[in-house]
């Protein structure tokens, strides 16, 4: 069953404070993924990865075609989706793992990772729970569940991170280098954690730096062409 | 919950705001952020009855806002809504106990019994992180942060689902802003209110509100989903109010 | 008429203008209405407000009485008595009971009052907000849409800050389920009279130029709240004249060792009880 099929997809920024200078940096992208599928995107860098995984994940907007996203059993159109259906579809379809931990400063570990469940209404003591199994899965140990992420290292940054997006289960999860400031036993938790998803019926989009990594969890490959200047 | 279109409200030659639209949903928070000029508390002021337009409709929960009462628009303001100043001391009553004004909604809304109404003010002063030991005190001696802090309990003991802030952390110290916007997200989502936010504070916007609206000139020049247009904004306006902010 | 002056002292013109004010205030009872007060013979704060309203009721066959907290006797009394005696030529009285006219500063007689009575308060400051509300539009606007939830926070205040509520005297009153109104300078023991009286009971304010009214049989509640309910005070004593433990005292301090005497309050309603 195909989850997310992107279509005819074009993005360009226009840097208005650099005299307007025109920067494209996808044109023509299609892609489709299937439930229980895990996709790698590959491709030099600066070839717009990122940017094609942030299209996706609505968190950049799009100059052209469609993101068709399979959301509550109907096809919606992220590329068009207002702010309040985007909420929604963020809530209960679309995971997305930056790879830099972006959150609300003072909040505790344990909270960021049992948000969504909470924002699913997941009662608080399941969702506190599930949050710190998750935390010590990726072995956090317990004195720092009570603790805003800010001081900590990148490496602990990242799995809190991760347990927020493995916490619910999302029918599609993006991951943008999920193991790139991790070590190898933490890189192995994450590759377990995906697997354990794509077996619950997840898709996943992927962008895998360490190819070990890649090797083990993509079942194929997508790769981002970077756009050649033509006008 | 809310919507408008097409207001237009000039002062003389001045377009305070020039053919705007906007709406909100239960539950959601909408940040309005333009520097000072760009109508953005014009807006509020609108959309809360405080201001007359030229042209242009409010509605709130299917009734035109515009045309109500007098009586109508504080009966709303006492009950639905709430209007948070940048000023608390705009609001508060500085010669009245902290608990006289938290409990003065509640009067205002008729009730008539001393117990009940001093339990729930102190059940309100506590969810604000104000000691209730000091609900007959006088809140001119309060701080800045407190003082915001009373308001905020004040405006929201009736329980409104429509609250519209103004510069709510504006003129207050870094560390007590920070303290106040964490208070304010708590209580946003755990009473699942919508708040119609006007800030020039970036940063506030993107940890309170769900949507933002950039507005120039008494015009949105780009509205969306509050990460899509702080992390891709698209108008040279907001790329310049966002490039003028710290990195998150 | 020998005196020189018009039947009451007031013009015939500014009589109308002020029953016209008054033909207002019944028909809203507990609103205040504007009315164009005149220059007195006598100094504000002395019931110039009451003695207008009198003049422009008062007829040839009234006979009136006028007290002073409760007495008929003082210099205030006597001089407003003599006053309308003069310029009006009509009879006056220290009786409750024959009087048909009663103004009054700061109490209620304690005789019930009747349908064929009209009870005129001199009224210092008519606006029950003043000290709530600075602002007079913002007052009005209160008044017009009736919300009255800083009066109760006032109350609040009392009770927070004494433990009671600590009006004695000018107990803000409810009329007709509408306005909010101040009774005046009463003692709150005196409110309860208020409510359903048969009189028509009139208010004038001279220097801040406001008439109210509360016609007959008119609700009059006094503020309170649910768990401290409004109670009439009086001093716990009987009258060491009259023996009555129903009425108002006041206290009277008889030398410089600590002596008091606590008596009525009303000098017509003593003296009666005496005679009897």
């Amino acid at each position: 069953m195909t989850v997310l099929r992107v279509e005819a997809l074009a993005k360009d920024f226009m840097l208005h404070l650099q005299g307007g200078l025109h920067m494209p940096v996808l044109r023509d992208v299609a892609l489709a993924i299937g439930a229980g599928e895990c996709v790698a995107l590959v491709g030099p860098s600066g070839a717009g990865k990122s940017t094609l995984m942030r299209c996706i994940q609505g968190n950049y907007g799009v100059g052209a075609g469609h993101i068709m996203l399979r959301h509550c059993g109907e096809w919606v159109d992220v590329a068009a989706a207002d702010a309040r259906l985007m909420r929604a579809v963020r809530r209960d379809t679309l995971g997305y793992v930056s790879q830099f931990l972006r959150v609300i400063p003072r909040v505790p570990s344990l909270e960021i990772v049992a948000e969504p469940l909470l924002a699913r209404g997941v009662p608080g003591d399941i969702a506190r729970v599930r949050a710190k199994d998750l935390l010590l899965r990726l072995n956090m140990p317990e004195a720092l569940h009570g603790l805003p992420p800010a001081t900590f290292s990148g490496g602990e940054q990242q799995r809190v991170n991760l347990a927020r997006g493995f916490a619910p289960h999302y029918p599609l999860l993006l991951l943008d280098e999920p193991t790139a400031s991790l070590d190898a036993a933490n890189a192995e938790v994450v590759i377990g954690l995906i697997t354990e998803a794509k077996r619950a019926g997840s898709a996943i989009l992927g962008i895998f730096h360490d190819a070990a990594v890649r090797a083990r969890v993509a079942d194929r490959l997508f790769e981002v062409h970077p756009v050649r200047e033509t006008a | 919950m809310m919507h408008a279109e097409g207001l237009v409200l000039r002062f003389g030659a001045v377009a305070a705001l020039d053919d705007v639209a906007m709406e909100i949903h239960p539950g959601e928070v909408l940040a309005i952020v333009g520097e000072s000029g760009s109508g953005k508390t014009s807006l509020l002021r609108v959309l809360a009855g405080l201001q007359p337009v030229q042209a242009g409709s409010v509605v709130f929960d299917g009734q035109e806002v515009l045309s109500l009462s007098d009586a109508a628009k504080r009966r709303l303001m006492r009950t639905e809504w709430g209007f948070i100043h940048q000023n608390a001391r705009d609001a508060l009553r500085l010669d009245i106990s902290a608990g006289g004004n938290v409990g003065e909604r509640l009067m205002a809304a008729g009730a008539r019994h001393y117990g009940r109404i001093r339990e729930e003010t102190a059940h309100w002063l506590r969810r604000v992180e104000i000691d209730p030991a000091r609900m007959d005190e006088n809140p001119r001696n309060f701080s800045g942060g407190m003082q915001q802090r009373l308001q905020i309990a004040r405006t929201l003991i009736t329980r409104p689902r429509l609250v519209f802030m103004d510069e709510p952390t504006g003129g207050l110290d870094v560390s007590v802003q920070a303290k106040l916007l964490d208070l304010i997200r708590g209580l946003v989502a755990e009473l699942g209110l919508a708040v119609v936010l006007v800030t020039h504070d970036i940063a506030a916007a993107r940890l309170l509100a769900h949507r933002i609206m950039v507005m120039r000139h008494g015009r949105v020049v780009e509205e969306g989903l509050t990460d899509r247009v702080l992390d891709d904004p698209r108008h040279a306006y907001t790329q310049l109010l966002v490039s003028s902010v710290l990195a998150a | 008429m020998t005196t020189g002056y018009n039947f009451a002292y007031l013009d015939e013109a500014t009589k109308r203008m002020i029953r016209r004010a008054l033909l207002k205030a019944i028909a809203v009872p507990g609103h205040q209405v504007p009315f164009g007060a005149r220059e007195m013979p006598l100094p504000y704060g002395w019931g110039t407000g009451g003695i207008q309203v009198t003049a422009s009721v008062i007829g040839s066959d009234d006979r009136l009485k006028v007290i002073d907290q409760g007495a008929d006797d003082t210099t205030n009394a006597i001089s407003i008595r003599r006053f309308f005696a003069r310029v009006a030529g009509v009879e006056t009285t220290e009786s409750t009971t024959e009087a048909t006219i009663i103004q009054t500063r700061h109490r209620i007689p304690e005789t019930p009052l009747r349908e064929d009575q009209v009870l005129v308060y001199q009224v210092p400051m008519p606006e029950p907000l003043f000290k709530l509300e600075p602002r007079v539009r913002e007052s009005t606007k209160l008044h017009a849409l009736a919300e009255y939830g800083l009066m109760q926070v006032k109350l609040y205040e009392d009770i927070a800050k004494q433990g009671e509520v600590a009006t004695s005297y000018n107990h803000p009153v409810i009329v007709d389920g509408r306005y909010l109104m101040s009774p005046s300078p009463i003692p709150a023991f005196d409110n309860p009279k208020m409510d359903m009286n048969p009189a028509i009971q009139l208010f004038g304010a001279g220097r801040e130029k406001r008439i109210y009214a509360v016609p007959p049989y008119t609700r009059v509640e006094s503020l309170d709240f649910e768990d401290h309910p409004f109670r009439p005070i009086r001093a716990p004593h009987a009258c060491a004249l009259c023996r009555s433990t129903e009425s108002y005292l006041d206290e009277l301090i008889t030398d410089d060792r600590g002596g008091r005497r606590f008596i009525c309050s009303d000098t017509d309603y003593c003296a009666q009880r005496q005679r009897t």
